[in-house]
């Protein structure tokens, strides 16, 4: 007796422990959606979210703009899909999908509504480029000569005239660049008016009249000397001393590529003895400067540190917009439209009775072969959903996960693949029965057997789902990553519920006498009544720790001794069924 | 639930069975046939049925419309432009889907007109796109690297777990023969081919190797040390095995094949048509193909690379010399 209730306290160890596991995971979503904070995206909610197929979600239709001759080529386009699915993917949108359309389109789907942000680093796919300063005020045409921006000190007031003469210029610095009409344009412009029409396409070779992005200054720049594609990396860190001293003070890293360099050195190398504001560069995206720093000095190395006055979180913006601003060609957004929930709503409302229905036959089915041990299938398969809702949950939380349609389907399918390991496991403990055991010494010796077989069956799911989920793309990775979650989430039933409770069921009387319902019924499984009415007796003689304990290898002799066993028996009796007719 | 007890614990103690080993050359002649007329008839019919992520195309959504006749969808199309071979299927409650080849921007706006027009609803409610082919080519690419990648590793898992690449070989065989058995149903029968498929098609993967595993796993058991015993040969421990765990794959494939039966039912009844039907469509034949394909193709292609082996042959001789 004493051996059968420490295998009872094994068994509810381990359903503690599940139920650790639980609590674990339902106070994490708990917590999260207590001090997650405010907005949706940083709080966690008790329902995951869905994906575009499901909810609805928003669709941008990009056509690329092309300067005359400009030709677009499948490398281009392929070259800025990848571009954008970088950005995208930067921001933590998962399952965005980027696809070409039609031969020059590139249509980004986003589930959900995307923020501002990932619109405007959609949006803002255009060529960056370096220009040299030649004239910088204030942003208005009102401050001219005033009260610059703190950041812009111009020391040419903007009404100077600078150059009449027709000379052409011989280098992107040289004042020449400006003439009557660029200088009357300029002292037009005012930043705070819309000047540019949105995907304007200035020629690289000529000089431009435009603002900063912030609106605060103007200039007048000259043609496109460092083009963004040459850019290799940037980078946003704290500013490390000459002593090697972090400080907090934000800079951004900035390294081109050969080509890159060698262009970046020239330019430096003409700015660097100019004067203010012809000893800075612009960088433009889109036609706007997003950041004019001075030059300090020669650069021949082909990496440069820009400083200035930025925070952690502009510095990080201005080195992603560094990196990736270098699409090869800039794209105008042709529609972007929100993409009804109705269609959504009723796929998820398909896919969940689907569930419901699959569910539902497996449940039947497994009374139908297993009797009462459908109700362990059906307590497995709960906390099987249990855990999986709240994974998903967690996921969708921390990882921006979210469910799709694909994933819906991963889901269904993974109820029948769950409820497989329970077969193999329920169909060992009868091969045991057959063998003569007893229920309990049945359920630890088939547990043993069958643990091997799930957790390699298993491993090959989980290895498919790995496998599919780092070498494919869009909906397949959905799809293979709940396939694995669920393969996951199966082993840890399986080890910490499905078998504790068959455990703890095993020492009931109404399982471990056979009775028809339990799905051991003694009159079926045993191959002889009689001899398996005295190997009851013998087994529950036999403690059961010593079972236990009997090591793999013996356990693997003790196979073919027992198979002998049955082998004589089965020749010896051929139909057993009605032999033990008032067994009871 | 008696009957089918009884018939386990018969298959069990080995007092019936089914001769699945003995009989290989018929199941391998019957496979060899299979395999062909899954590549020959979708030759013959002029390859697969490929859905418009794959080709390109002009795709429009009706919704809210009075009516979902799909007639109603094909005049409209064609009034406007001919050889354009409009496809139209419905989805969900309320949308009709109309996929076309490739229209030209006035065309595609065109067509958009006519068909608000048919339905008698606003052209707003007509939702127009095309595809480029590029996306469906770019899942399968990459899904054929994940395909490959994955049978060479799980048959490396394999052949670590058994201790034989014998075992990793014949499970191999007989995924490589579910796949192309699927591919040629797809094909002979004219099923669309979407990524939803592909998706399907990927996930028979893992299912096959599952169910082949379970086998297997019951085989390395039952022929451990097999060449010490005195009433048994190699190839009636294979055969025992595949007749013990008979039921058992039986069962795991019904509870398999339910839930997906059950997103077919759904999906193609009340969607119609997308992803949760092209999922399950390929799950549900790779399933079943799976299971037999594990009976009659993996478990005997074993037997047959084995029982040549010295030690068990040696073994088998004795044994049947001493009957």
């Amino acid at each position: 007796m004493s051996e059968s209730s420490g295998v009872v306290k094994g068994a509810i160890r381990r359903l503690v422990w599940l139920g650790v596991i639980s609590a674990i995971f339902a106070s994490i979503v708990g917590l999260g959606s207590i001090y997650g904070g405010t907005t949706p995206e940083t709080k966690a909610a008790w329902t995951p979210k869905l994906g575009l197929d499901l909810q609805g979600g928003t669709q941008i239709i990009l056509s690329p703009l092309l300067t005359t001759g400009q030709k677009l080529t499948q490398d281009n386009l392929s070259q800025a899909v990848n571009i954008i699915r970088q950005r995208v993917d930067g921001t933590g949108v998962s399952e965005a999908q980027i696809n070409t359309q039609g031969n020059d389109k590139i249509v980004v789907s986003i589930p959900g509504i995307p923020d501002d942000n990932t619109l405007k680093l959609i949006r803002s796919s255009a060529t960056l480029d370096f220009r040299p300063v030649i004239l910088a005020s204030a942003g208005t045409s009102a401050a001219v000569g005033g009260s610059a921006s703190p950041s812009a000190t111009p020391t040419q007031p903007a009404t100077t005239p600078v150059a009449t003469s027709s000379a052409s210029p011989t280098d992107g610095s040289d004042l020449n660049w400006v003439s009557k009409e660029l200088q009357a344009q300029y002292e037009a412009l005012d930043c705070s008016k819309e000047f540019r029409a949105p995907g304007q396409i200035d020629d690289p070779k000529k000089a431009i009249v435009t603002c900063s992005s912030t609106r605060a200054e103007k200039y007048i720049l000259g043609p496109v000397e460092v083009k963004g594609v040459d850019i290799d990396n940037a980078q946003a860190t704290t500013k490390t001393t000459s002593t090697g001293a972090t400080t907090n003070e934000w800079v951004i890293n900035l390294n081109f590529k050969p080509v890159g360099t060698k262009a970046f050195a020239k330019v430096t190398e003409r700015l660097f003895p100019l004067t203010d504001p012809r000893n800075r560069f612009a960088v433009t995206l889109d036609g706007y400067v997003i950041t004019a720093p001075s030059t300090n000095a020669v650069i021949t190395t082909g990496s440069a540190e820009i400083s200035g006055s930025f925070t952690k979180e502009s510095s990080r913006n201005l080195a992603d917009q560094l990196k990736y601003g270098s699409l090869p060609i800039s794209f105008e957004v042709q529609s972007q439209e929100n993409i009804s929930a109705t269609l959504g709503t009723s796929q998820l409302s398909s896919g969940l009775l689907a569930g419901f229905i699959g569910l539902l036959l497996v449940i039947v089915y497994s009374v139908i072969q297993y009797r009462g041990l459908a109700i362990v299938t059906i307590g497995s398969l709960s906390v099987a959903a249990l855990l999986t809702y709240l994974a998903i949950d967690i996921l969708s939380w921390r990882q921006g996960y979210r469910l799709s349609l694909s994933g819906i389907a991963g889901l269904i399918v993974a109820i029948g693949i769950t409820a497989d390991s329970f077969i193999v496991y329920f169909e060992r403990v009868r091969d045991e029965l057959r063998d003569g055991r007893a229920l309990p010494a049945a359920v630890e010796q088939g547990w043993r057997r069958a643990v091997r077989t799930i957790i390699v069956s298993d491993a090959v799911n989980l290895l498919a789902a790995v496998v599919l989920f780092l070498l494919t793309v869009g909906n397949v990775k959905g799809f293979a990553f709940t396939l694995g979650l669920t393969t996951l989430i199966d082993l840890i039933v399986v080890a910490l519920f499905t078998h504790p409770m068959l455990q703890v069921l095993a020492q009931t009387r109404f399982f471990s006498s056979g009775h028809p319902w339990s799905g051991f019924d003694s009159k079926v499984l045993a191959l002889t009544s009689f001899v398996s009415r005295r190997n009851f007796a013998v087994a529950e003689a036999v403690p059961g720790s010593k079972v236990a304990s009997a090591s793999k290898e013996a356990s693997k002799r003790q196979t073919i001794a027992e198979r002998k066993a049955a082998d004589a028996l089965s020749s010896v009796v051929g139909n057993n069924s009605d032999v033990s007719g008032d067994d009871k | 639930m008696s009957r089918f007890s009884d018939f386990g614990n018969a298959l069990y103690s080995g007092s019936r069975s089914i001769d699945f080993v003995g009989r290989r050359k018929v199941w391998f002649g019957v496979a060899g046939i299979m395999v062909i007329l899954a590549v020959l008839i979708p030759i013959a019919r002029g390859g697969f049925n490929i859905g418009i992520e794959f080709v390109g195309g002009s795709e429009f959504l009706v919704s809210g419309g009075a009516s979902k006749s799909t007639s109603l969808a094909v005049d409209a199309v064609n009034s406007v432009v001919a050889d354009k071979f409009p496809v139209v299927t419905t989805i969900g409650a309320d949308t009709v889907r109309v996929q076309t080849k490739q229209l030209e921007a006035q065309v595609s706006e065109d067509v958009r007109q006519a068909l608000a027009k048919a339905y008698n609803i606003e052209s707003s409610a007509v939702a127009s796109s095309f595809i480029g082919a590029n996306w469906g080519t770019d899942v399968t690419g990459k899904a054929i690297n994940g395909l490959v990648v994955f049978i060479i590793l799980a048959a490396v898992l394999m052949a670590l777990y058994f201790r034989t690449l014998k075992m990793s070989m014949a499970a191999v065989v007989a995924l490589l023969h579910d796949l192309i058995l699927t591919a040629g149903i797809y094909g002979a029968l004219g099923f669309e081919v979407t990524p939803a498929a592909v998706i399907g098609f990927l996930t028979i993967l893992g299912y096959s190797l599952y169910d082949t595993v379970v086998v297997f796993d019951k085989i390395r058991e039952n022929t451990f040390e097999v060449e010490f015993s005195k009433s048994a040969t190699f190839v009636e421990r294979v055969n025992l095995a595949i007749n013990q765990t008979l039921v058992r794959s039986i069962n795991t494939s019904v509870v398999a094949v339910l839930p997906v039966a059950s997103i077919l039912f759904i999906g193609a009844v009340v969607l119609g048509a997308g992803t949760l039907r092209d999922i399950a469509l390929a799950l549900f034949i790779g399933i079943i193909v799976g299971t037999y394909s594990t009976i009659f193709i993996a478990a005997p292609l074993y037997a047959t690379f084995r029982s040549g082996d010295k030690k068990f042959k040696e073994a088998a001789d004795k044994v049947l010399a001493s009957r």
